[in-house]
């Protein structure tokens, strides 16, 4: 959105780099000042040499400006690199530090590959606006005064000129700079999808095989490319016709300035040292905002990713989240007439619930039902619509949701694992665990197989999302993460989804193990969960009901059995 | 194999070759003019200071607008010429670097942050080394040569002087910036690659890391990433700079210089001017070559790794681990529906040595046959799906085809003749329509509906507002997993190949659902076709012409499934672990 060519927020949200600005601001000043006392010199040298004389003096004084401006240059480099670093690093820990903060609830609309390129190639376009263009765009308020102010009292009539066709530069830059935004930043949502589309197909390869589609998707890649190219070149044809327009009101400037200043030369109304520096200086007047303008479209690229990052990272979007220390041992978990909604849908309606510490739930319903959400709600990722959810008392809100969820052992549908070692993977929540410990999970969790099996055992690096194990292995990593949690609740989201029969048998005795003595929360497809469960509830619909059990493990812990309006015979057909 | 990287940026160019010499050229043009333009009218000046007649100053005038002029119209064309040639190159590599990753096995290593990383920044990497490297650095040296040959027609020691200044931009500063750059280049660009993958993890896996609290450690990785990039960028800056202040102090050194030596030399006064004048520009020129050279060596890293990607020999991924010339024979692969599919005594050895993944397993599937296998996890079942779809090449016999082997077939044919829901079955960030049509490209709305409503998703679909245009989220994020399970068999049953595999066709779904979608199945599957089940599931099995019991890589039972039921083994103790379980859970029912 920001058409200006210096974001106010970069001095609020990136307060280190100030300084920086700054000083890069004194330097421009001085720039100026330079360019001024070289073309001085230089003119000097230049009419004593066209009468064939060495002007020692001019000489030292040129080559000693020269020398100045190359220490200033150097300068200049480094105060912008070391202010583009700074910046990207700030903004990159607050890009992915908003995924922590936000929470994973927030994350569920945006697109991984998205992000991803943001955080990387998005903000080092940053280098390009911060070494090239805002340098520039110093010394194009400065210089331009400079070489004015001088060429006031050297001759008037020139400076006249320059000031007249110097506004042109920006005049025009607006005119035809503001398209090139607006394409410009087309081309950049264009790019930030075509990552996206990389990384997805990328994904979906084994599938796109399996349909004998991958050499066709060579073709849509291709057709996206050649898209992005056609678009791209649209761009630059808008871009560069503002470059050639600014370069045209620079040069033809030159010549308006070089051919009356030469004929009045011949009239003799002018020395040759006054007409060399109005030469000189005349192009160093446009020099600045022609090489900010023909920078502005790299640029661009730069200001629209730090746009991009203001936008993701403002603050106070972000979910509020409680301080209080919840309660050490918890003994009652209550849902007050919890309702969930998001943008589309109703997950949960008017939910009422109390789980007492120790109590095994299982939880059952069709899919899409509102099973997941229930345990979102427990972990913190969904936060009720309308209701609250007490924990012996105090609202889960106000809680520290990191001391909060250390109490929580969690099983998801489809476990995200890490490009990392298997122990690593495993050791998730508890990175110092000891051996034993981590050797002790991996048997309840029925995977000392699997381990046995691969190349290093536990140290065996896994790739990206846990590339290299099956889905059933991946669970079973996702459950002896929850083995090694310890924690007094567990909730399991179908955690024998992905296991055949006597795998399911195994990780059933374990997860038996895991529930003893906690309080344990089941979604459950398989019947076989429910076996051990003292409670089950049916979601519908975002409705939930109380089903007696049959099976009867009921101790009277307040599970009273409460038969749905609907029957059992509604889910199970 | 140094060169690998130059070779291969080279192979790509020459088929655009023409444009970009063209817009080397002009990049030339655009230079020479700017240093005709400033020499012209200091020549102007100074000639005119000497009072000679209008009349002697008419072409300088005229030359000094034309110059003017024609330097900014050929900027312009240059630069539109040379990025549309290098754009071209860039849709070529984009091409074929996903043709390259399609063609090659999934292998463990294989990181999508990574892929993602190198498609976006490496090919881009490319697209600067051309447009920032090759089109300046040729027209630095047509310009240097010039301005050389030209000096020398006024004072031979102008010229000398002008040489070694143009040889220190050119040459010797370059080359300290390829020196200074190349360690950091060649650290910069892995720390980005970690970075990559830093955030695919943060984003991809916040609640996993959230709910064990390991989303501190996680991004406090990430920051270390970030922040050791920012220090390596800070340092790099301060040679680089250093490098861009002595390209100044040249230019202005070489300028005083050729002053000094054309007034030693006695040259004419009124050249002494232009020479000076022009060798600013021709310096300041040159010095294009600095930035050439430090893209250059930053992108060198980059490039190299594209290299590798772009040998796709031709976009045909064939078996996993054996290359197989895949010759597409259609006439002895008729298109229709009965096929009949054989496998015959095969053994699977992933690595030699160790314990087969299948050993000596034979299955007839003439067409219309229907057949589950099950077994225990590890037994084999994925390897047998994985030769019957020609992905795992037999180590010893054969899958055949109406007679010919399944890899024999084209990548495309087999996927038509033998196919449909495999393990890990991807779904796409595309709209539901999209990631149908994937099975059957061209398949009208009425056969969505139909494999839709067999899978059990036409009732979702009808309550979006989008409906078959509802986007599904990255791998299917926004549906939930029973789903984006019904969205996978809806693809493989649209699909509809001559042999239908479905591995855990109904995995995610309730008892209840699955029994619905698995009966949906097997009625809307035409009697000629074959099937293939695999599942853990033994309910609704009875509709199987045959069940297959593997362990360990062998088959230990067969037959119908009243059979199995009845006989001692594997089967029977599954089957009545499952009714029992099953009865438990119907027993809930007031």
């Amino acid at each position: 959105m920001s058409r200006r060519p210096f974001d106010p927020r970069l001095l609020r949200r990136v307060p280190a780099a100030r300084r920086q600005l700054a000083a890069l601001g004194a330097l421009g000043v001085v720039a100026a000042a330079l360019i001024i006392t070289q073309a001085t010199a230089l003119a000097a040298l230049l009419a004593a040499a066209a009468d064939g004389r060495l002007d020692r003096a001019a000489l030292a004084a040129f080559l000693a400006t020269v020398a100045a401006r190359a220490v200033l240059l150097w300068a200049q480099g480094v105060i912008a690199a070391a202010t583009a670093a700074t910046v990207k690093a700030t903004l990159r820990a607050e890009l992915l530090g908003a995924v922590g903060t936000r929470g994973p609830g927030w994350l569920a609309g945006q697109r991984a590959g998205q992000l991803a390129t943001l955080a990387g190639r998005g903000l080092d376009a940053l280098d390009a606006y911060f070494t090239g263009y805002l340098p520039q765009l110093v010394l194009s308020v400065t210089v331009p005064i400079a070489v004015l102010a001088r060429l006031t009292f050297a001759d008037w009539s020139t400076a006249v000129v320059i000031a007249v066709t110097l506004p042109l530069i920006p005049i025009f830059g607006a005119l035809l700079g503001w398209q090139a935004q607006a394409a410009t930043e087309r081309q950049w949502r264009r790019l930030s999808r075509l990552g996206g589309h990389f990384l997805d197909m990328v994904a979906g390869l084994p599938t796109l095989r399996a349909f004998g589609r991958a050499r066709a998707q060579v073709e849509v890649v291709r057709r996206m490319a050649d898209g992005h190219r056609i678009a791209t070149m649209r761009t630059l044809r808008i871009a560069f016709l503002s470059a050639l327009v600014l370069e045209l009101v620079a040069t033809l400037s030159v010549a308006l300035v070089a051919v009356p200043v030469g004929l009045r030369l011949l009239g003799g109304g002018l020395t040759l040292q006054t007409a060399l520096l109005v030469l000189l200086l005349a192009p160093e007047a446009y020099l600045p905002l022609r090489a900010a303008g023909s920078r502005f479209h790299a640029s661009m690229e730069g200001l629209t990713a730090l746009n991009e990052a203001f936008t993701v990272t403002a603050p106070a979007a972000g979910a509020p989240t409680g301080r209080r220390l919840p309660p050490p041992a918890p003994t009652e978990l209550r849902f007050e007439n919890v309702t969930v909604e998001y943008d589309r849908t109703v997950a949960l309606r008017d939910v009422s619930l109390t789980i007492h510490a120790g109590e095994r739930i299982a939880v059952v319903g069709p899919s899409g039902a509102g099973k997941s959400t229930l345990l979102g709600l427990l972990l913190g990722f969904v936060t009720p619509t309308r209701g609250r959810i007490l924990v012996d008392g105090v609202d889960l809100a106000t809680l520290d949701p990191d001391v909060w969820r250390r109490q929580l052992a969690w099983v998801p549908q489809r476990a995200h694992l890490f490009a990392a070692s298997l122990a690593d993977n495993i050791c998730l929540g508890e990175p110092d665990a000891a051996p034993e410990r981590v050797r002790g999970a991996v048997r309840a969790a029925a995977l000392d197989d699997v381990v046995r099996h691969l190349p290093d055992g536990l140290d065996t690096l896994l790739g990206e999302r846990g590339h290299g194990l099956s889905s059933g292995q991946r669970q079973r990593v996702a459950l002896a993460r929850a083995f090694l949690r310890d924690a007094p609740i567990v909730l399991l989201d179908e955690p024998t989804a992905r296991l055949d029969g006597a795998a399911e048998a195994a990780v059933l005795d374990a997860t038996r193990r895991l529930v003893a003595g906690r309080t344990a929360l089941l979604v459950a497809h398989r019947p076989a969960l429910l076996r051990d469960a003292d409670r089950v509830l049916r979601v519908d619909d975002g409705r939930v009901t109380e089903l007696t059990t049959s099976a009867g493990a009921t101790d009277g812990t307040g599970a009273t059995g409460l038969a749905g309006p609907v029957g059992l015979t509604g889910a199970l057909g | 194999m140094r060169l690998a990287a130059e070779r291969a940026a080279l192979r790509l160019a020459r088929p655009y070759l023409r444009r970009l010499v063209g817009a080397g050229l002009l990049a030339a043009g655009t230079e020479l003019a700017g240093l005709a333009l400033m020499a012209t009218a200091t020549w102007l000046l100074v000639t005119a200071a000497g009072r000679p007649p209008l009349d002697a100053l008419t072409v300088a005038i005229v030359g000094v607008r034309a110059l003017a002029i024609s330097r900014g119209v050929l900027r312009y064309t240059e630069r539109l010429a040379g990025h549309d040639a290098v754009l071209r190159i860039i849709t070529d590599v984009r091409a074929r670097v996903f043709a390259t990753l399609a063609g090659r096995p999934a292998t463990a290593d294989q990181r999508s942050g990574d892929a993602l990383s190198r498609l976006v920044s490496d090919v881009e990497a490319v697209q600067d080394l051309l447009l920032r490297v090759l089109v300046p650095g040729a027209a630095a040296t047509v310009v240097a040569v010039l301005a050389v040959a030209g000096a020398a027609a006024v004072s031979p020691a102008a010229a000398v002087a002008l040489a070694v200044g143009l040889f220190v931009a050119g040459v010797l500063l370059p080359a300290a910036a390829t020196a200074l750059t190349r360690r950091s280049a060649d650290r910069i660009a892995p720390l980005r690659g970690a970075l990559a993958v830093d955030a695919v993890d943060l984003t991809h896996g916040a609640a996993d890391l959230a709910a064990f609290g390991a989303t501190g450690s996680a991004l406090q990785r990430a920051t270390g990433h970030a922040r050791e990039l920012a220090r390596l960028e800070r340092r790099t800056a301060v040679g680089g700079a250093a490098i861009d202040g002595a390209g100044t102090l040249t230019a202005g050194a070489t300028a005083a210089a050729v002053v000094f030596a054309a007034l030693n030399a006695g040259a004419d006064g009124v050249l002494v001017g232009v020479l000076a004048v022009g060798t600013l520009a021709a310096v300041e020129a040159t010095l294009a070559l600095v930035a050439s050279a430090r893209q250059w060596r930053q992108l060198r890293t980059a490039l190299s790794r594209v290299a590798p990607f772009l040998d796709a020999p031709a976009p045909d991924p064939g078996p996993v681990g054996r290359t197989v010339v895949a010759a597409e024979s259609p006439e002895r692969a008729p298109e229709g529906p009965g096929h009949d599919c054989t496998i015959d005594g095969v053994t699977v050895r992933y690595r030699a040595g160790a314990a087969p993944a299948l050993d000596g397993v034979g299955l007839a599937l003439p067409a219309g046959r229907r057949v589950a296998i099950v077994g225990p996890s590890g037994a084999g079942k994925s390897t047998l799906l994985g030769v019957l779809t020609g992905a795992v090449a037999p180590t010893a016999g054969a899958a055949t085809l109406d007679g010919t082997p399944i890899t024999a077939y084209g990548p495309e044919r087999r996927a038509r003749l033998v196919g449909g829901l495999l393990a890990e079955a991807y779904v796409f960030h595309a709209t539901v329509r999209e990631n149908l049509l994937l099975g059957r490209p061209g398949a009208t709305d009425g056969e969505l509906a139909a494999a839709a409503a067999v899978a059990g998703l036409g009732d979702w679909v009808d309550d979006q507002p989008a409906r078959w245009d509802t986007v599904v989220g990255e791998d299917g994020a926004q549906l939930s997993g029973g789903q984006r399970q019904r969205l996978a068999l809806a693809r493989a049953l649209l699909a509809a190949p001559a042999v239908l595999v479905l591995d855990e066709p109904t995995e995610g779904l309730d008892p209840a659902a699955a029994d619905r979608v698995l009966d949906a199945v097997l009625a809307s599957l035409a009697p000629e076709r074959s099937l293939v089940l695999v599942t853990h599931r033994l309910r609704g099995l009875d509709a199987s012409d045959e069940v297959v019991v593997l362990d360990a890589g062998r088959i230990v039972q067969r037959g119908t499934a009243a059979e199995l039921a009845a006989a001692p083994g594997w089967y029977r103790e599954q089957w009545q672990m499952q009714q029992a379980a099953e009865r438990g859970y119907t027993a809930l029912a007031p």
